[in-house]
């Protein structure tokens, strides 16, 4: 594969509905996760999107909130974005290195604090295709300066959309989005709920047709999916879904997480 | 007398922040999760069309709720005792409630009603703000709950007990420290699950944009009176003007009709005074703006305390409503261009300078005040003994009697 198709995260969405796994980096430590990180990928995640452990946590719920906490308890010197960039060149980097492209998932300050231009070069360094920041609003000033250094290292800047955006939103996240977008299934936090909701085929439509002229960037769903059946309902109406706690809930197995991830990407390929 | 100040402001033009997007130079802005944008881009409309029936009841409420204007007392034992001339005190304490929060949640929950939301939540270190709203959704009819970090709780009992005997539901928050940012948090976090129905009322000059302007329009009410206070009995000159400041909301009520109203020239002295803590060369401080550098929390952009990796640090201070690791971004704006002063005093100054106000004057202020007071010797040895100082105190001490039988005095 040549360096130009290995970056950003394109390629994760090349054969169909994709699955994309989330993983709290450094939890329940940091080799285990990187186990689980590799047994995903061998299970069959379309993209892993890594975790960065952190403090203030504004958009997640519960099950990420706590193992957030105890991977940066568990490590001595804390583990934060710097630790899971490393751990991210570990998975993505030579010799056995995988294919499966990495976003990560990151709130602002970190970012800020190794600063914007270093960041992305670093990030390109460890192989890390994209980022998707919570807290950044796509119209925000700095996100045009965090899109403009990515841009020029190859990676992806995923935003987000809710159901409360308005048309508008939906407009602006649309046109600034790269590698995808990522559409949060229901008002609230991370986490998993008993079922997809109703009007999610609706919302997913109002996002395609929020896309700038001639943008066929896929629309991811998350927040919320909790097994097989759910995300095969996710993929019949969305380009990939994304699932999160309740792969974070079984990460202190790697086996427990290769069977899970395996019944999901059975699911969301079978379409 | 606003008349005035607004006509010095249409002649000098000088002080405009925030922008537009919320941003007071690089400080401010809202960072927050989607979900929230739009229920943000509403708040904002809905402050920016307050219309004069809006206003009105306000003012009614201010006049005859709270009992505004709050006194602006000559403390002539007080200023014997530290060595000025003349020491003014705004009693904020003695506005309902027991503390300038009010200003704001009367505001801010006319504003949840004017949207048409049926219920409110808030934060609340010290347990002030808490009360405050409580009391406002009480007034108007609301729903209400209130996040309040476990060892707030503890610290701040008697406020706990207010809250629930106003109707509102106290929420324990455990995460973290159990203190205001954990609260903070938590409120946000509940905001963004039921941002359909339910208005989030903050409590302090941070969060994401309109909040810290929202903030300032409320409480700037103090500054306007004291402004007019002085003029009023011909007080002369003032040389400083002192506030505590933990997010920073009776300090920039404090200080921005100064800013925005007065010529540099005629300005007394801003100083706002951050809580320094067991000392700002230890772990155990709030004082953000001078010993924290610039991050986002909350929402907003401003001076933090923050590990190397960009994690928030947990605040420390005696006093519950100044333990937040943040700061409001207009202070760090104010800081920056050198408009106002920052400096930070120790739990053990705050003590001495409660006990002094308490013995000098009959007035026991909260802990959070006792921050302010604790300047006015600084002040003195710096200004000298002809000096004239305005210090608010934002609230009463009955809340910390607990904290000061627990510290010995």
């Amino acid at each position: 594969m040549t360096e130009a198709a290995k970056a950003g995260l394109a390629r994760g969405f090349a054969n169909g509905p994709a699955l994309v796994c989330y993983l709290m980096a450094g939890y329940p430590d940091r080799a285990t996760s990187l186990a689980c990180v590799r047994a995903a990928a061998a299970a069959g995640a379309d993209v892993i999107e890594l975790g960065v452990p952190y403090a203030d946590p504004l958009a997640d719920g519960p099950v990420i909130v706590e193992a957030a906490r105890a991977a940066r308890r568990g490590a001595s010197g804390g583990f934060g974005l710097a630790e899971t960039l490393e751990l991210a060149a570990e998975f993505t980097g030579a010799p056995g290195g995988s294919d499966t492209p990495v976003a990560l998932m990151t709130y602002l300050n970190p970012m800020l604090r190794l600063g914007l231009e270093r960041l992305a070069e670093t990030a390109e360094e460890k192989g890390v295709g994209g980022f998707i920041v919570p807290d950044l609003p796509p119209d925000n000033p700095l996100a045009a300066r965090w899109r403009d250094a990515a841009l020029a290292h190859h990676i992806d800047t995923v935003f987000l959309v809710a159901p409360t955006s308005t048309r508008e939103r939906l407009e602006t996240v649309a046109a600034a989005s790269t590698g995808f977008i990522y559409c949060v299934s229901s008002v609230g936090l991370t986490g998993e709920r008993e079922s997809v909701p109703p009007l999610l085929a609706e919302l997913v439509a109002r996002v395609r047709a929020a896309r700038p002229q001639g943008s066929d960037v896929p629309v991811a769903v998350g927040f919320g999916v909790a097994g097989p059946e759910q995300a095969a309902a996710v993929a019949r109406v969305a380009d990939a879904v994304v699932v999160g706690s309740a792969i974070v809930r079984r990460q202190a197995d790697p086996e427990a997480v290769s069977a899970f991830v395996a019944g999901l990407a059975a699911a969301v390929h079978a379409r | 007398m606003s008349r005035a100040v607004s006509d010095v402001d249409a002649r000098q033009g000088a002080y405009r922040a925030p922008d537009a997007e919320g941003y007071f130079g690089p400080y401010g802005g809202a960072f927050v999760p989607e979900t929230v944008v739009p229920a943000l881009e509403e708040l904002a409309r809905a402050f920016a069309s307050r219309d004069d029936a809006f206003r009105q009841r306000l003012a009614v409420l201010l006049r005859d709720y709270v009992g505004r204007p709050t006194p602006l007392y000559l403390a002539q034992r007080l200023a014997k005792a530290t060595g000025l001339a003349r020491v003014y005190l705004k009693r904020e304490d003695l506005a309902h409630t027991g503390a300038h929060k009010i200003n704001n949640t009367l505001g801010q929950c006319l504003l949840a009603q004017h949207m048409g939301k049926r219920r409110v939540i808030a934060e609340t270190g010290a347990g002030q703000h808490g009360v405050a709203t409580a009391t406002a959704c009480a007034l108007l009819g609301l729903d209400c709950a209130v996040f309040m970090g476990v060892e707030d709780i503890r610290r701040q009992s008697l406020n706990v007990y207010k809250m629930r005997l106003l109707g509102a539901e106290v929420i324990p928050v455990e995460e973290g420290g159990g203190t205001l940012a954990d609260a903070v948090t938590a409120a946000l976090r509940h905001w963004v699950e039921r941002v359909e129905d339910t208005f989030y009322c903050i409590g302090s000059a941070v969060g994401p944009h309109p909040y810290p302007l929202i903030v300032r329009e409320f409480q700037s009410v103090i500054g306007e009176e004291i402004i007019a206070q002085l003029d009023g009995r011909g007080a002369g000159r003032v040389d400083a003007v002192v506030a505590c400041v933990g997010g920073g909301s009776n300090s920039i009520g404090t200080f921005y009709p100064f800013v925005s109203g007065i010529e540099a020239s005629e300005r007394p002295l801003l100083v706002g005074v951050e809580a320094a803590g067991l000392g700002l060369d230890t772990d155990r401080t709030g004082a953000s703006i001078t010993v924290g550098s610039p991050g986002v929390m909350h929402g907003f952009y401003s001076y933090l305390l923050q590990d190397e990796a960009g994690d928030p640090k947990e605040a420390y201070s005696i006093s519950a409503g100044l333990d937040y690791p943040g700061v409001g971004p207009e202070h760090a704006f104010l800081h920056d261009e050198g408009l106002v002063r920052y400096e930070a005093v120790t739990d053990a100054e705050a003590l001495q300078a409660f006990m002094l106000l308490t013995r000098t004057e009959g007035i026991i202020p909260a802990v959070e005040s006792s921050h302010a007071l604790a300047l006015l010797p600084r002040l003195a040895a710096e200004l000298g003994p002809d000096a004239t100082v305005v210090v608010t105190v934002s609230g009463r001490g009955d809340k910390d009697i607990d904290i000061v039988r627990e510290a010995g005095l």
